[in-house]
């Protein structure tokens, strides 16, 4: 026998249940029980940067919404700082701005919503900028294990076509399932994404 | 300082799609993951504070109570969060859901025939403290039906979600308690492909952490992705 490895052995993930919001949004499980509640809205009047909402649908293999899925959301600030010890680039963190936000899908449309602010760029690997971008975590009843992804902007053109990420992924059509079209609502821009289960426009999920 | 995470282990993760928990078969990815080597965006992730967590947070016995205390079994539920380096995962954010003492959840999709308790929420959230510790105080939860096969029983658990450092080690898992015959039954549970995997799901009976004539506890500890130290070049920020 050789000598053993001492690491231990990860937490198994189990599915989140269809009642993830009482646990993570209990204020949309129908009762009030914490003070403060984490929620959708990541800006404050202060946020520098360009006001956005992000939104779109969770869709099942039916082509359904799956209007019992909780989505999280981690950014960089408009400088392209993410407000965490590790991120070690030269560039300012807004404290209005911590950068992450938990959005459950509402129970009648299906569509989950950030108002947020768009990211700068960030440094990716081996000194390559990475276009700006969102990361994204999708939990649910029947996703065993919580599912990575990433949207980018598609006002973002030369970004996306020089980033470290998107070019890893072979077929195009798959490349644009991460990238969210920009219209606007009331004067302010707004990013659709759709998050795709199956199908023709299956999402590109990371094993990440 | 920035290190990359060791990969999921995919060994012991459940995959996606798993038919005998039915509903993961319209709700799993058909294509492969694309594996990512990690950056920034996966390294980093969400800091708490204490100031954010009210002072119920933790006690499920007391966070809802109006007329009196809930019904069912007083139990504390406590362990630490660490990595697969054996190393504390501090000031984390931890939160946990789950249905009362009659296995019935306060939730308005819930429509199981047994009632909600009128003390109790079944939800809470701490930070754990320098050491990865984190403790909170509940009632045992019942086990209760649910729609896959006719006639499946979801075994008592406590859902857990947990931060870490990184958005790459975000986690949602379930804790069980130890001598439930339900737990090998459950098409939930059996997703997971690793025997040791599930046995570590499982939380013993701590008598030596009760409080004698009033609360018996069970000990749950929680390992998240651990994180390379760097031996050679790490060029994960650039130049
Ligand atoms: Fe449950």
């Amino acid at each position: 026998m050789p000598q053993e490895l001492s690491y231990l052995k990860q937490t198994a993930s189990q599915t989140a249940g269809p009642y993830v919001h009482i646990g993570l949004a209990p204020n949309r499980a129908g009762f009030d029980i914490f003070k403060n509640n984490f929620g959708d809205v990541l800006t404050t009047p202060d946020t520098l940067g360009e006001q956005i909402i992000l939104e779109g649908l969770v869709i099942d293999g039916t082509g359904s919404p799956m209007r019992d899925a909780l989505v999280e959301l981690w950014q960089a600030n408009a400088a392209g700082k993410y407000n965490h010890p590790n991120d070690t680039q030269k560039k300012p963190v807004d404290p209005s701005f911590r950068g992450w936000g938990r959005s459950p899908c509402d129970f009648e449309t299906g569509f989950y919503r950030f108002e947020t602010i768009k990211p700068g760029a960030v440094l990716g690997r081996n000194g390559k900028m990475m276009a700006p971008h969102v990361s994204l975590w999708i939990v649910a009843r029947g996703v065993n294990i919580g599912l990575q992804t990433r949207a980018y902007f598609a006002d973002e053109e030369a970004a996306n076509a020089a980033d470290p990420v998107l070019n890893l992924i072979e077929q195009d059509k798959r490349r644009r399932t991460l990238i969210a079209p920009r219209s606007a609502r009331a004067g302010v821009p707004v990013y659709r994404f759709d998050i795709v289960f199956q199908g023709e426009n299956e999402t590109v999920f990371f094993d990440v | 300082m920035m290190s990359e995470l060791y990969q999921w282990d995919r060994t012991l993760q459940p995959p996606a799609f798993t038919p005998d928990y039915k509903t993961s078969i319209l709700r799993s990815p058909r294509a492969p993951l694309l594996s990512l080597e990690n950056t920034l965006s996966e390294v980093t992730g969400p800091v708490f504070s204490h100031n954010e967590i009210g002072e119920l947070d933790n006690d499920l016995i007391r966070n809802y109570a109006h007329t009196g205390e809930p019904i069912g079994e007083r139990i504390i539920v406590h362990g630490r969060v660490i990595d697969e380096n054996g190393r504390a995962v501090p000031r984390t954010l931890i939160e946990f859901w789950q249905a009362n003492a009659g296995g019935r959840y306060r939730h308005k999709k819930d429509t199981y025939l047994a009632p909600v308790d009128p003390n109790f929420g079944g939800c809470g959230r701490c930070l754990s403290d320098d050491n990865g510790y984190y403790f909170f105080r509940t009632i045992k939860p019942g086990p209760y039906p649910w729609r896959n096969y006719v006639n499946s029983w979801r075994p008592a658990h406590i859902h857990f979600s947990v931060f870490g450092s990184g958005f790459a080690q975000r986690l949602i898992t379930q804790m069980y308690f130890e001598g439930d015959p339900l737990i090998r039954l459950c098409p939930i549970v059996k997703t997971i492909p690793d025997r040791d995997a599930v046995e570590r799901l499982i939380a013993p009976l701590d008598l030596n952490a009760s409080v004698p004539l009033d609360t018996l506890a069970y000990r749950f500890d929680i390992v998240l992705r651990g994180s390379r130290s760097t031996l050679f070049e790490n060029r994960l920020e650039g130049n």
